[in-house]
């Protein structure tokens, strides 16, 4: 491939400590550990995993947003291109404007006492990206109609709208600044479904319009197959799988891949597939198990597991996964 | 007669913007051994249904003149809602009927251990002894799969994760054997791979304990994995109910198609989302007529905006309330 990732990661690792210890050194929670991963321009870049798998301190890592403890995150539009470990506080400000993000709750996200209007301004006035009131005026316009908000809608607070506009409102504030990669940390997890259908069609359009490139951070799988091009699976910390989602959901390589699939309730009642289920829960982070970390739940797990790290690496072109086993489970299946 | 039967529940809530109708005509059954789904979006008053079976709504609540709900208790048969007094209410919560709720960390008090809130309970509701309380609360305990049952009695809620809770709190519900379960979200701050073990667990102990279970939830997948029977709610009404097969398979109510269709599905990725138009109304501007014609693609001017439409049966035991529905029955 000649195309230059938008965003690069290398072998990145994010660590909290944990409170003082009088001697020696005090514990730490690794967040994310020796993740590698590329973001290719214009890609919807899927990343799922339970909650405390690291998917959200991933995504705040890449945009500066928490501290890096070692590795590398590359970010490369064409036009610039930072080393975000030692990029320079002026660099910083102009990459805000590029690298944005979408949250979760959009009824936390907004503040009550803003009109709408305000809301999707404030970026611009912050980062001193427009020069006058009615350029202001005009980019709002301009992304709220995109984000099908009425213009009888920018006068009007919060707590006028629901929760499907609200959301609405939130892209429209993280887009106005003209954002070239935009994290969306489980941006319609707190929606009603009916609703839920309608903003992934929007973020889709708004992607294609606008040249996005999305990193898609979700625990529902079912919702980032159908979004995403490209798949990302993490468990406490690293990635155990990353393949294109195709390929992903025909022939998951990593029993954890498998195992979250099956866990999807299906919506047959007869379908009753007792063929995986997970025994106990995510282990704590702090203290994570030896060799393999999924090794305590997996049912293919063998005495080398709890040994050996396994290797991250590529069984084909874009399919890369952590397991001792990969060959095997697909024979198994 | 079945266990508990609710006929045209209508519930109110006074506000200082107005009276807000949040449940408006609900009638259904639960008989013994079976799991009634409740399944409908953010506002459309399963959770304020499910909790009038114990009269747990606020204060500002009022209840219409002709809701009724029967409760069958050993050949007697109880009308709960005429129930006034916290003492006589203590035998409907908590002892005829236990609720397990969406966020188990909000349901435990945080300052005392697991194991006194579940004897506190067995308490008031049962003859036991404080001894035979913990014994029973252990043995509830282990029976929900919770390992090392004797230490997780002496901790607080904080101290165990998120599944473990929701299995506590499951045990701290059936302890008292209650006759009906209700369960108001109950995995839906869970992880899909603990989800699918409480589901798991929830289906054995209905076979176990032969008790009812009311399960509310936003998720037709779960809905279609526990229920055996299901009712879809939309703004405070039932619009379609029927066996879980039957709905699942060939939903009758357009609202029902459209929640159907609005779900990524798995086994058709190319297909597009195609979400059901427009917005949830705000409850002070609930629609007349169907609730649900100004989001409905088949409503029929003049009609569905004007008149309410009646339960119609398009199945063995499968009905639903829609206009469109009774002009192609007429039809035929």
């Amino acid at each position: 491939m000649t195309e230059t990732p938008l965003v690069h990661i290398e072998n990145l690792n994010v660590e909290f400590p944990l409170g003082r210890k009088l001697l020696g050194k005090p514990p730490v929670l690794k967040a994310v550990n020796g993740v590698s991963m590329d973001i290719m321009p214009g890609q919807f870049y899927g990343l799922v995993g339970e909650s405390g798998s690291g998917k959200t301190t991933l995504g705040r890592a890449i945009l500066k947003a928490v501290p890096i403890s070692s590795g590398k995150i590359l970010f490369d539009d064409g036009k610039v291109s930072y080393d975000l470990g030692t990029i320079s506080q002026p660099d910083l400000k102009n990459y805000r404007k590029l690298a944005q993000l979408i949250f979760q709750d959009p009824y936390a996200a907004l503040s009550p006492r803003m009109t709408v209007r305000d809301i999707i301004a404030e970026p611009l006035e912050v980062m001193e990206i427009t020069k006058s009131r009615e350029e202001t005026d005009e980019r709002v316009r301009e992304i709220a109609s995109k984000c099908r908000l009425n213009l009888e809608h920018l006068r009007r607070f919060p707590h006028a709208f629901s929760g499907g506009q609200r959301q609405r409102i939130s892209i429209a504030r993280t887009l106005v600044c003209n954002p070239d990669f935009v994290v969306a940390d489980e941006s319609v997890a707190a929606l009603d479904v009916s609703i839920q259908a309608d903003i992934l069609n929007l973020l889709k359009s708004l992607q294609s319009q606008l040249g996005l490139t999305f990193m898609f951070i979700s625990h529902d799988l079912s919702v980032v197959t159908h979004i995403c091009d490209h798949v990302a699976v993490m468990y406490l910390g690293t990635l155990v799988e990353s393949a294109p989602t195709r390929k992903l959901f025909s022939n998951p390589r990593h029993p954890y891949t498998k195992a979250l699939l099956s866990s999807i309730p299906s919506l047959d009642p007869d379908d009753s597939k007792k063929a995986q289920k997970l025994e106990g829960e995510i282990p704590s982070p702090v203290n994570p198990p030896s060799g393999c970390k999924f090794h305590t739940r997996c049912i293919f797990a063998e005495d080398r597991c709890q040994r050996e790290v396994p290797e991250w690496r590529e069984l084909s072109q874009n399919h890369a996964v952590a397991c001792h086993f990969a060959e095997k489970l697909a024979s198994a299946s | 007669m079945s266990l508990l039967s609710v006929e045209n529940l209508y519930l109110q809530f006074d506000t200082d913007e107005g009276r807000i109708t949040a449940v408006d005509d609900v009638s259904f059954e639960l008989n013994a051994g079976e799991v009634l789904g409740l399944v409908g979006e953010s506002g459309s008053g399963k959770s304020v249904t499910a909790k009038s079976l114990m009269q747990l709504n606020p204060s500002n609540s009022v209840y219409g003149s002709g809701s009724k709900i029967n409760l069958e208790l050993e050949n007697n048969v109880m009308d709960v809602l005429s129930l006034k007094k916290a003492q006589e209410l203590v035998i409907v919560r908590g002892g005829a009927i236990s609720m397990i709720f969406q966020e188990p960390m909000a349901s435990f008090a945080p300052a005392i251990t697991i194991g006194n809130q579940m004897v506190e309970q067995l308490l008031i509701h049962t003859s036991l002894s404080k001894k035979e309380a913990a014994e029973l609360s252990v043995e509830m305990l282990e029976r929900v799969g919770i390992n090392e049952p004797g230490k997780r009695f002496f901790q607080y809620a904080f101290e165990l994760s998120g599944g473990m809770r929701q299995r506590a709190m499951i045990a701290m519900a059936l302890s008292t054997k209650p006759k009906i379960l209700i369960a108001d979200e109950p995995t839906t701050a869970l992880d899909v791979t603990i989800q699918a073990q409480v589901l798991e667990l929830m289906k054995d102990l209905v076979e176990e304990f032969g008790m009812a279970i009311l399960f509310i939830t936003h998720d037709l997948g779960v809905i279609a994995q526990v229920a055996d029977r299901v009712a879809v709610m939309y703004l405070g009404r039932i619009v379609e109910s029927g066996p879980v097969r039957e709905v699942l398979h060939a939903p009758a109510h357009p609202y029902t198609k459209g929640l159907l269709n609005a779900l990524p599905k798995l086994d058709a990725l190319d297909e597009p989302l195609t979400p059901v138009p427009g917005d949830i109304p705000s409850p002070l501007e609930r629609p007349n007529g169907c609730v649900f014609h100004t989001r409905c693609p088949e409503a029929i001017a003049d009609r569905c905006n004007v008149s309410i439409p009646k339960r119609v049966d398009v199945g063995h035991a499968h009905a639903a309330s829609c206009f469109a529905i009774e002009n192609v029955s007429e039809a035929a």
